[in-house]
């Protein structure tokens, strides 16, 4: 008899969906799949649209990271105004980028994950979330919130709004960063940087009680990309992508992100309305590729900053250069925060930021535009074709989270198979398949282009269809 | 030319013979809505949001094409008028696909504040979305069907200031649409010269200048005082 087990919703992630498990006739689990329960077609609703107004209708894809979106879309717009655009405003975009991944990270991190790390995975579902973690350590939930807060006013002086700010356009930026600005940002950093390594002292603290589910939440072999520098350093807005394996070998280094079709491919899947990206020389399923953050820490040589540096140090000291531990996107966060912090002190210092022009202005030179960037989950590539007259003939998006997909099912199978008993339904069991899928920071709402509300409800159905257990949480 | 003494909203004002209500109204500080309307330009009541009521008078007119009587007793600011208005704002809403999040216009555009005016802060009709062109054919300019509210200011624009007629209207009702000459793409326009005044008297992100960003876009019609001020009074000020 095969049964199956339904988690619909997966709650606190970015936008909706379930995991169905099933069973096999003796009760374990035969395979699991997460599927993603939103449409949203935005590659359909940009077509006929001027790419002048595309950052901004980008930046609608998401409330969380818009700036990526902003970021990826008006470099493609830049590509197809054919220039290269002053370095001041190339600063200020590194600059909100970094605030961007500090700002999503520190959601991630306090907001939606800490409460499983800190209170445990077996917690009270009543008690564990952030207010649950604020009842134990009121400070820590306040000065992640804090932090949180500073990327977004980052991103508010640079960009006039904390969501959706539209100062990035196809050619540069709209405004010159002034001194006080720049004070104000500075007068952050302080409590930026306590926060954070108070956060990854206490990630450290407690990962030995996780060895368990570090070593049973999606830990597997996988390919891991990102984008790094010249010096293989980590870079989040240019560079060129790098492809390791997960022994730590160089698959492929040196890739142009503006040539992505030639190297990566998407399947799609009955059950999903998100894709499957792959790489294609190795096939699908096979060419299975993690980004974000742990496979950002996993194909650099270096962070490129001291502290982060020191960090990734020591993540490596504990085993190997790679890791493929899914639980370990956490502590990658963390370290990537710590990175953000360093640069965004560092850029406030070039005197490059304030330079004057930050607009270069030119017709139509191009048909076709390619930007990328690297978002908190991972790379980001915006792809636009336009006619003679600039309007958006085809607009192809490849979001992080999508190119996660085929690992986030693995890591969702493979917890299941450690942790489903016998058929049962078991708290421990259902959280744990949640904090598969919240390893990887997953955004829905970016990557299938949400709606409606669902109740957390698992189902478990025998082979003809029959509801054999149900449980429900809201 | 004799002079007129007439009551607006229980104010004495006065207005000479020729004078429109609403020209007399806000000479007197009294801003009667209005998006059709435009300085230095012929009325046209395309738009209705500037009717009035006129004691004696069971129909509404348009007071931008009501020319002043003596004796006339006006009211602009009733209820009934504010119910009428606030449904030609969603009405303007719901005909075309105005989504203010991404416009060019967004934070300027008199659309937009109108709504915000008359307190629209839902439309209670359903939306029609049509399928509408963005011609960016033009080299500077574009135009967006979408945000189009049929105004026809950039028509009177076109002929009366810059004398080239290139826009006019195609078709009616809803299925009325701005052409330019004979409804070629804009960038083949024979007759247009490119000078942009209908893009600056625009209410909408309806006409916009290639390469404007999300709310990038901001109309200047001082232009137009200037003109119509240095060709009627021939007195070249700003």
């Amino acid at each position: 008899m095969t049964d199956r087990i339904l988690i619909n919703p997966v709650t606190r992630i970015e936008g909706h969906a379930k995991v169905s498990i099933h069973l096999d006739g003796a009760g374990g689990v035969r395979t699991a799949q997460f599927h993603v329960a939103e449409f949203r077609g935005f590659e359909k609703l940009c077509e006929g649209r001027p790419f002048a107004e595309m950052p901004g209708l980008m930046s609608r894809i998401c409330g969380i990271c818009p700036v990526s979106h902003v970021l990826a879309s008006a470099k493609a717009g830049d590509a197809i105004l054919g220039v290269r655009i002053p370095v001041a405003a190339e600063r200020q975009r590194r600059l909100m980028n970094y605030a961007q991944a500090l700002q999503s990270h520190a959601l991630s991190y306090f907001h939606l994950s800490a409460p499983d790390l800190l209170l445990g995975m077996d917690a009270d579902p009543a008690r564990r979330h952030l207010f649950g973690l604020a009842e134990l350590d009121a400070d820590f939930v306040r000065r992640g919130i804090r932090l949180r807060q500073f990327g977004q006013r980052v991103i508010e002086i640079l960009g006039g709004k904390r969501i959706h700010p539209t100062w990035t356009v196809p050619g540069g930026v709209l405004k010159v960063v002034t001194t006080a600005e720049r004070d104000e940002i500075a007068g952050w950093l302080p409590e930026a940087h306590a926060t954070v390594r108070l956060a990854l002292d206490r990630f450290r603290a407690i990962l030995d009680g996780f060895r368990d589910e570090a070593a049973h939440i999606g830990n597997f072999s996988s390919l891991h990309m990102g984008l790094v520098n010249e010096a293989g350093e980590l870079d989040l807005y240019d560079g060129r992508l790098r492809i390791v394996d997960g022994e730590g070998n160089v698959v492929a280094d040196g890739l142009d992100p503006r040539r992505y079709h030639t190297f990566l491919a998407e399947a799609t899947e009955p059950w999903s309305y998100m894709k499957f990206p792959y790489y294609k020389p190795m096939g699908y399923p096979a060419g299975m590729f993690r980004v974000g953050p742990l496979a950002r820490l996993n194909v650099v040589k270096a962070m490129g900053t001291p502290l982060a540096d020191r960090e990734l140090r020591e993540f490596r000291q504990r085993r190997g250069v790679v890791r493929n531990e899914s639980f370990l996107y956490h502590q990658a966060r963390l370290v990537e925060m710590l990175h953000c912090v360093e640069r965004i002190e560092e850029l406030l210092g070039e005197p490059e930021l304030y330079s004057g022009q930050v607009r270069v202005n030119a017709g139509q030179n191009a048909r076709e535009g390619i930007g990328y960037s690297e978002a908190p989950r991972g790379t980001l590539f915006h792809h636009y074709e336009v006619d003679d007259d600039g309007l958006i003939v085809r607009a192809n998006l490849l979001i992080a989270t999508a190119q996660n997909n085929l690992a986030i099912n693995r890591a969702v199978e493979q917890t299941a198979r450690r942790y489903v008993d016998n058929g049962r339904l078991r708290e421990g069991m259902l959280n744990r398949v949640e904090a598969a899928v919240r390893c990887y920071d997953p955004c829905l709402s970016c990557s299938t282009h949400a709606l409606g509300q669902m109740p957390f409800v698992v189902e478990l159905f025998d082979d003809q269809g029959n509801l054999l257990d149900r449980a429900q949480r809201r | 030319m004799s002079v007129n003494t007439l009551s607006i909203d229980g104010k004495m004002v006065t207005g000479t013979t020729g004078e429109t209500v609403f020209d007399v109204a806000w000479n007197n500080g009294v801003r009667i809505p209005r998006l059709c309307h435009v300085g230095g330009v012929s009325d046209v009541g395309a738009c209705r949001l500037c009717l009035v009521e006129v004691e004696g008078q069971s129909r509404l007119v348009a007071s931008c094409r009501t020319a002043v009587q003596e004796g006339m007793v006006v009211r602009t600011d009733t209820p009934r008028l504010q119910a009428h208005r606030r449904l030609i704002v969603e009405l303007l809403f719901a005909e075309r696909n105005h989504v203010c999040a991404v416009c060019v216009q967004n934070g300027n555009c008199e659309l937009q504040d109108l709504a915000a005016s008359l307190g629209v802060d839902h439309v209670r009709l359903r939306y029609r979305y049509p399928k509408l062109p963005v011609d960016t054919s033009h080299e500077r300019f574009g135009i967006d069907h979408n945000r189009c509210v049929l105004c026809t200011r950039c028509i009177r624009v076109c002929d009366e200031v810059e004398g080239a007629h290139t826009w006019d209207l195609r078709g009616r009702g809803t299925h009325a649409l701005l052409i330019a000459d004979f409804g070629d793409p804009w960038g083949q326009s024979e007759s247009c010269t490119s000078c942009g005044k209908c893009v600056q008297v625009c209410p909408t992100g309806a006409l916009f200048t290639k390469g404007k960003s999300v709310a990038e876009m901001q109309k200047d019609r001082r232009f137009l005082k200037y003109i119509v001020t240095a060709r009627e009074k021939h007195e070249w000020i700003r």
